[in-house]
């Protein structure tokens, strides 16, 4: 299929993807860890000492990108399982796989650092809160969805039921964004958004993005990393 | 220094949460790499 002058599925052909995937992999791994000690050094010495949280406040460095790159790179792998079943492209499925774990990662990663951010501002390591647990099954999705594919052996019918489970799942996504509009939460609310001034410091925003964006270049170096070793072991059979 | 290690005595919330993020970020990266080391090895 040709349209204008780009082949669109030229690079969606593992073969050709390859060495792609790796030139991206390492620009990104770079990117990531510039980012990450950027937003390390933002976070941890610049930002000025929360005024009713003191330092514990600086949880918010890992828990809320964490939290966002595992919604994100959620709909990022129910993106690519729905391409594989609507185009039959097989590096789709690997790429939705390839980000599973990834997200799994994120997802603990928020759980934990809300954790360990719930007990000594609100006085207990977990509650039955609406965002929490949305959180939760988007934890139990990911693992879902690599068991569920671990447990089919042709690779084509576990890309297919695969899809099926992430895009339904990906419903859940929505439910964790406006959980804390839709309930009474004892999170709370977001502290930024697209539509209004952000509720706190410059430099604290700051932090946050640059962890932000350190974490999602680590997601794609991993990620495509991942797919070349998926590559190199379908090639090897 | 030594203050900005206690962090205002929330240090165990503070450098448990930053401490397991790049323990798991790192044992990732290993997995990943040794998993390419065993696929490109002749």
């Amino acid at each position: 299929m040709r349209v204008g002058s780009i082949h669109w599925f030229w690079f969606s052909s593992p073969h050709t993807f390859y060495p792609l995937a790796g030139t991206i992999a390492r620009a990104c791994a770079i990117a990531a860890a510039l980012f990450c000690i950027a937003g390390l050094y933002v976070g941890l010495f610049v930002a000025p000492t929360d005024a009713t949280q003191g330092e514990a406040y600086r949880i918010i460095f890992i828990h809320v990108p964490a939290a966002w790159m595992s919604m994100f790179l959620y709909l990022v792998m129910a993106f690519w399982a729905a391409a594989g079943l609507a185009m039959n492209t097989r590096l789709s499925g690997m790429m939705a796989s390839a980000l599973a774990p990834t997200g799994a990662l994120f997802t603990f990663i928020a759980l934990w650092t809300g954790s360990l951010w719930g007990k000594p501002t609100w006085g207990a390591w977990w509650v039955w809160d609406a965002r929490l647990t949305s959180e939760l099954i988007l934890l139990f999705l990911y693992f879902g969805f690599m068991a569920l594919k671990a447990s089919i052996d042709d690779p084509r019918r576990a890309d297919r039921a695969g899809a099926v489970l992430a895009i339904v799942g990906a419903v859940n996504v929505p439910i964790i964004y406006y959980s804390v509009v839709w309930w009474n939460t004892l999170h709370q609310g977001a502290s930024v958004s697209l539509t209004r001034a952000p509720s706190m410091a410059k430099t604290m925003l700051l932090g946050m993005l640059l962890m932000a964006l350190g974490f999602w270049m680590y997601s794609i170096a991993v990620a495509l990393t991942r797919v070349r070793s998926m590559i190199r072991e379908e090639e090897r059979q | 220094m030594s203050g900005f290690f206690a962090m205002g005595g929330y240090a165990f919330y503070v450098w448990g949460s930053y401490g397991v993020t790049f323990a798991l970020l790192a044992l990732e990266v290993f997995f990943l790499l040794k998993r390419k080391k065993r696929e490109t090895a002749p």
